[in-house]
């Protein structure tokens, strides 16, 4: 690893103002994808800019018809409220899957957000969803949001302080899990909010996480996996590599999204 | 170099390390706690699981840094000062729930933290699940499943 300076602000501002002295820095939030890529030296910025003790950023509450939950929130805490899992249990069941118990316990939700990694579990359920991620600057539409591989519309200091899902009725995740790293080798999150369908996946897009327009057609007659038996998705632009071919993934998809309607519906 | 204080195993410790030090890193060589191991140093086989404030963390991918302040326990913390051990550890021994020892620090720090969030009666598929984060490359697991089943329970005690 590189070296760099440590910043630990208290407030979100602070945070933002260290962004824009060091350019080059970079949030440090959980630390699980960004510690091991500066490892790597994949990454090496000049300045960490450490979220850990900025006030007001961890927590789940239903807001309305929403779960907002702050961006530095641990996977493990949020797998485990029991507020979210009253009102959504297919969403707390996405952190609960995420690694192991030692990630779950390091890594948050805004961070893996930020960070958009291809086969990460979050993006789906934000976009599954239809989550707004809240900057301290704006509110961005999850649709706007993920914008390919590794990359979302988040700008020059621009700071995730919470994401907000809006209560599905029915909402579920189904996940192949790469059986060492616990990463999606693809993952679908299936929701019905009223007339709203939406198929979302990871980990098979070679661009990231994405919906799936055909199916959330199908599902508008009937929020069932009979609606979408036998449909498939093309494998092009289905990633590649050591642990799966393209035509895999595409097969993954539409198992896994009937696997979810199933679970949605149960 | 940047100065760090935290509290280890009820300790209270100061150290001056470059930001990029790792936790992993201040524990070995600056407090020689090398009871701490590091086995992969990519955050997936648990050599180097240590608690943080009460709760398990890979210590390869937390910065010494972010523990400004923080209360550590590592392996050295658990037995009595007599060096009585600790029941999870009495347990690793009665059961033989180890051949090399290298992943046993982790492995019993990782069991701790399975208590912590299962209770004391915890039935193998528990066990085997919530160790996802460690790696044993001799035992196949199963004597170490059972030396956390026991000692969850004698730690009710």
């Amino acid at each position: 690893m590189y070296n760099f300076t440590f910043h630990r602000p208290t407030t979100v501002r602070q945070a933002a103002g260290l962004l824009a002295r060091n350019p080059d820095g970079k949030l440090l939030a959980g630390g699980h994808s960004l510690l091991p890529v500066m490892k790597q030296r994949l990454a090496s910025p000049s300045a960490i800019v450490d979220l850990s003790l900025v006030e007001g950023m961890t927590g789940v509450e239903l807001k309305g018809r929403s779960v907002v939950i702050g961006a530095m929130t641990r996977h493990a805490d949020v797998a485990n409220s029991q507020v979210l899992k009253d009102v959504m249990p297919g969403l707390a069941a996405v952190p609960g899957s995420i690694g192991d118990p030692q990630v779950r316990n390091r890594g948050t939700i805004g961070g893996s957000i930020a960070n958009n990694d291809p086969n990460a579990d979050y993006p789906a359920a934000c976009l599954g969803l239809g989550a707004t991620i809240i900057t301290n600057k704006r509110r961005i539409a999850a649709d706007d949001f993920f914008t390919g591989m590794f990359s979302t519309a988040l700008e020059e200091g621009e700071i995730i302080v919470k994401v907000a899902f809006p209560v599905a009725k029915k909402a579920a995740y189904e996940k192949f899990k790469h059986p060492a790293s616990g990463f999606a080798l693809v993952g679908v999150f299936v929701s019905k909010r009223g007339p709203d369908i939406r198929v979302a996946v990871t980990g098979a897009g070679s661009n990231g996480v994405f919906r799936v327009k055909s199916f959330e057609e199908a599902l508008k007659k009937r929020f069932s996996p009979k609606s979408i038996e036998g449909m498939t998705i093309p494998a092009s632009g289905m990633n590649s590599d050591i642990h799966a071919s393209p035509e895999y993934r595409a097969h993954l998809v539409a198992v896994l999204a009937r696997r979810a309607l199933a679970k949605a519906n149960a | 170099m940047a100065s760090v204080s935290m509290t280890v195993n009820g300790k209270a410790v100061t150290g001056d390390v470059e930001p990029r030090t790792l936790l992993v890193q201040f524990l070995r060589e600056n407090l020689r706690l090398t009871g701490t191991h590091v086995g992969c140093d990519t955050s997936q086989c648990g050599a180097c699981i240590i608690h943080i404030d009460g709760i398990a963390a890979k210590a390869c991918t937390t910065l010494a840094l972010q523990c400004e302040g923080a209360k550590i326990t590592t392996i050295e913390g658990l037995a009595e000062p007599g060096g009585k051990l600790h029941p999870m550890q009495e347990a690793f021994r009665e059961h033989h729930g180890l051949q090399c020892g290298y992943c046993t620090p982790g492995m019993i720090m990782s069991a701790l933290d399975i208590v912590r969030r299962n209770g004391n009666n915890l039935d193998e598929h528990t066990i085997r699940d919530q160790l996802d984060g460690n790696i044993c490359r001799c035992t196949g697991y199963h004597n170490i499943v059972k030396a956390i089943e026991a000692g969850a329970k004698a730690m009710a005690k």
